[in-house]
């Protein structure tokens, strides 16, 4: 079984080929630069490199966000689009999910984060427990300092994985201390061939049917929704 | 006998995502569009966050449809168009992402088609074009006066320097408090009022076949405002007549006059508000008097749709022209 995945949900560009759980090819960039313009280059090149043709592919995984609105767009309508065109499933990971992935061997409590600005994170907690991957709180678009505060009370050592973490990283020292483990670079940013394994052990979406995970509705939607409340 | 050629159209530059196939260049096979009008009206216009969103989501369900309609199979289609600009860029990332992934799965030739070219081209999907032909466009975005010699050749020869006639006509309508879109209401508005308010006229320089609409919208904004403040009542219809009588004679009278310099053999009406009754019926009385035949295309093709990327895109890959796998949409493309 070949499987293609594709990440574009935040300024990391991923993707690879997987033979059943074996990567055969990845192609990873970490540049401000346009993935609209590049994800179906890479596609290109990358299957050509591991000769293969389109119409051999089997599954497609796709890292669905939260991430930036934009990038997971092209994420999305790009493996959507294939997959309904090639008549094979996709499947969609989060990519707060997939960073988790580089926690496999840490027994405390992940935290995967992406930075949605003015002190906001999408976030959620994962744990691997007897080789599987567990959500232990839901991803949330919240401030990081509510979510420092939960694992302070919950006491578990976790592991920070975030391209983001720069930002926050005095943040964690100061409320967490000896509870936060903060990994070097690489273990940072989403890998593709992680992705596939994560997609490889789920259910298909149904292809219609699979919508980014924003976490974080519209501004303009937002305000209506405040709006036909304060009427009420 | 030569073979027909099939291509497949995608569009959503705005708040429409639509998919169609066409049969060489002139014939509709199918045409989905998938509209959101109803989700933006609560927001009074279109928000670009929510319309890039529900472009994804409609996006392979349209595709489904579309092929489905047609009866054929992706055997039969030789080429992928989409709508690479202009446009909501979020809104024109999902389309053109869409149209690579499938020239990719499916190795077909990809080619990008500028809007404003499918809104000329759908009416070639009700009559062939004779050369040279002088093209109107008007919608929400654009009013331009575009002169073609050839095929996929544009000349444009005036545009607006301000607003657009749809945004003057969005405004005035906000004014009214007319719900969104606003477009039809006016025109269905002035069809009910008298043209009693003498409302400026923006020709511009002698021989200058741009438009001009901002001043013409700031003097519907102080004749209001003035009345109130004076506590006179002015009728919504007069206004609406009235303002609706000033954008129209200049579009007329600057296409008529652009139809007979360049000594055109057909004129036609393109975009969004091509769809407006006031507009059509005077175009068509000013025509009538000359012997330049007038395309106005039925109202379904003057909206946003994929058949027109779809014939438009037909004349671009007869023409050779290919998009690469780095596409990109772009929000501010110009028409060559
Ligand atoms: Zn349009």
């Amino acid at each position: 079984m070949y499987v293609l995945t594709i990440d574009t949900s935040n300024q990391v560009m991923g993707v690879a080929i997987l033979k059943d759980d074996v990567v055969i090819g990845e192609i990873v960039t970490n540049i401000a630069k346009n993935h609209s313009v590049r994800l179906m280059p890479a596609i290109e090149q990358l299957m050509q490199e591991v000769s293969l043709t389109p119409d051999q592919l089997n599954r497609i995984v796709v890292a669905k966000g939260p991430g930036s609105y934009t990038g997971v767009r092209i994420g999305l309508s790009t493996a959507k689009s294939m997959a309904w065109a090639l008549g094979i499933p996709v499947v969609g990971v989060s990519s707060l999910e997939v960073l988790a992935y580089q926690g496999r061997f840490f027994d405390g409590y992940i935290c995967p984060f992406f930075d949605a600005r003015r002190g906001l994170v999408f976030t959620g907690i994962y744990q691997w427990k007897e080789d599987k991957l567990n959500l232990v709180y839901e991803e949330k678009n919240i401030s990081m300092e509510e979510a420092l505060n939960k694992l302070k009370k919950a006491g578990e050592k976790t592991l920070f994985l975030s391209p983001d973490l720069a930002l926050h990283k005095e943040r964690i020292h100061d409320v967490l201390e000896d509870l936060a483990v903060l990994p070097d670079g690489p273990y940072h940013l989403a890998n593709p061939g992680f992705l596939g394994l994560a997609g490889l052990n789920k259910e298909p979406d149904n292809t219609h049917g699979l919508t980014p995970n924003y976490l974080r509705l519209a501004e303009a939607e937002a305000n209506w929704i405040k709006a036909q409340e304060e009427k009420k | 006998m030569t073979k027909d050629t099939f291509v497949l159209g995608i569009e959503t530059s705005c708040d429409e995502t639509a998919v169609a196939i066409v049969k060489n260049g002139t014939e509709i096979v199918s045409n989905v569009v998938a509209s959101q009008i109803e989700s933006h009206k609560r927001f009074g216009g279109v928000v670009p966050e929510i319309a890039s969103r529900h472009h994804v989501e409609q996006m392979t369900i349209v595709l489904e449809e579309a092929i489905q309609e047609s009866g054929l199979t992706w055997e039969d289609i030789d080429a992928i168009a989409v709508t690479e600009g202009p446009g909501l860029v979020g809104a024109l990332l999902v389309g053109v992402n869409t149209a690579k992934a499938l020239a990719f799965a499916k190795q077909k030739p990809l080619v990008g088609v500028h809007h404003i070219a499918g809104h000329i081209y759908a009416n070639r999907l009700e009559q062939e074009f004779e050369f040279p032909l002088l093209a109107l466009i008007v919608s929400g975005g654009h009013t331009e006066l575009i002169l073609m010699k050839e095929h996929g050749a544009y000349e444009v020869i005036g545009e607006t320097r301000d607003d657009a006639a749809g945004e003057a006509y969005d405004k005035v309508a906000r004014m009214l408090k007319l719900p969104y879109p606003g477009g039809p209401h006016i025109d269905r508005l002035a069809a009910e009022g008298k043209e009693s308010i003498d409302f400026p006229r923006a020709w511009l320089e002698e021989g200058s076949y741009d438009f001009s609409f901002s001043g013409l919208k700031s003097a519907v904004i102080n004749k209001i405002h003035n009345a109130k403040q004076r506590g006179e009542t002015l009728k919504d219809e007069d206004i609406a007549a009235s303002f609706q009588a000033s954008v129209i004679e200049v579009l007329t009278e600057k296409t008529l006059r652009a139809a007979k310099e360049y000594n055109v053999n057909q004129v036609i009406v393109a975009g969004g508000v091509a769809a407006n009754k006031g507009l059509r019926s005077e175009l068509e009385d000013k025509f009538a008097q000359t012997d330049i035949p007038l395309l106005v295309p039925p109202l379904k093709l003057c909206t946003d749709n994929a058949a027109m990327i779809a014939a438009a895109g037909t004349i671009n890959f007869e023409q050779g022209k290919r998009a690469g796998s780095d596409l990109n949409a772009n929000a501010s493309l110009l028409l060559k």
